[in-house]
């Protein structure tokens, strides 16, 4: 189950920290370890040392699926010049700014 | 005895195991077994020395004799430690360690607990922030039992003989004197005999999640409460006073 035969430190979760309630998680590294109890201490011994956070993920580098440096043409280029896309020529009412 | 003695005794019998374990716990930097437990095991160590520092400060305060913190830490000997025996118990293999930080911290756990309670308004203060910290030392150290316990044949085999080896130090962590008969009639400590009952079923729980066997309790050492140690203190303290023994000007 390990990523590589011969490491034996357990698998990589990646470990994502929320700040702040309401923030989003951030992406904060990496941890090695053998199961989730293992990988939620290791991430919180790693990552929160120095900062506060409030609330810790972490999910198995396998259950990520990522796209690839050569997708980036194909997936992102197209919206660029697009503008009828963006809602910049929308002007938001005085009421609804903080929405 | 006078209240105030007693409770500077008290207040050394839980600085002086903080900061025994804390420096035990130092030992292990740069030596994990793997890096996230190097980083694990070296925030419990300073975890340990800030609880050390706030009981060894506040017994400082009372006595009144202008000592500190550091004073206390690196000029006093062996005959004037009162930490657990447990505590000096060497690192050994990290299933010792393991095992031994269970036991001191399902033990740190349910007396903090209790003492949030006391009368004597730091003692109940510091109880209350230790108890988060001691929180996550036990859910740590329980977390590891049942994993080395629960394990290959190999490591049921070294924890459970890390047990078996250390039990006879457990007794101690319950005695009582008349420093405790003192300081409960005036609310501050707590019966060592309702925190034994309590860490008996911490200890039972995580035992038997592990499949491991509880030891017999048959001889138990006895020291603490005394002053009498066993021959790991003197080099343990060896190790940690040197430096300011050796320059007493220093400073930093």
């Amino acid at each position: 189950m390990s990523n590589n035969i011969n490491d034996n430190q357990g698998d990589v979760w990646e470990v994502f920290v929320q700040s702040k309630p309401g923030l989003p998680h951030k992406h904060a590294g990496s941890v090695h370890a053998t199961d989730k109890e293992m990988a939620l201490q290791n991430a919180r011994d790693m990552y929160t040392r120095r900062n506060e956070g409030t609330c810790i993920w972490v999910v198995p580098l396998d259950a990520i699926t990522s796209s690839l440096p050569e997708d980036s043409g194909s997936f992102f280029d197209p919206a660029d010049d697009k503008a009828y896309r963006h809602p910049t020529h929308y002007v938001m009412p005085e009421g609804a700014k903080h929405i | 005895m006078t209240t105030k003695e007693a409770l500077i005794n008290y207040c050394l019998r839980i600085g002086d195991t903080s900061l025994i374990l804390g420096q035990r716990m130092s030992e292990w930097c740069s030596n994990g077994p793997i890096l996230e437990e190097d980083i694990a095991m070296t925030n419990i160590a300073l975890d340990h020395i800030g609880q050390a520092r706030t009981m060894l400060t506040y017994a400082g305060e009372l006595e009144g004799k202008g000592r500190t913190e550091d004073d206390f830490a690196y000029k006093r000997h062996e005959r004037e430690y009162f930490n657990s025996l447990l505590s000096e118990r060497p690192n050994g293999h990290f299933g010792d360690t393991v095992a031994r930080n269970f036991l001191q911290s399902a033990y740190f756990y349910h007396l903090y607990n209790a003492l949030t309670s006391s009368k004597d308004l730091m003692i109940a203060a510091h109880a209350a922030k230790s108890l988060k910290e001691v929180t996550y030392h036990l859910r740590h150290s329980a977390e590891w039992v049942v994993r080395l316990g629960d394990g290959t044949d190999e490591s049921k085999d070294k924890i459970q003989t890390s047990f078996d080896e250390i039990w006879e130090y457990t007794g101690d962590l319950f005695e009582m004197n008349e420093v405790d008969e003192l300081l409960l009639k005036e609310g501050i400590a707590v019966d060592q005999k309702n925190i034994k009952a309590v860490w008996d079923k911490t200890i039972n729980e995580v035992l038997d999640r592990a499949t491991l066997q509880r030891p017999k309790d048959a001889y138990m050492h006895s020291g603490r409460l005394n002053a009498i140690h066993s021959e790991y203190l003197g080099h343990l303290l060896a190790e940690m006073q040197f430096l300011p023994r050796a320059y007493p000007d220093a400073k930093w």
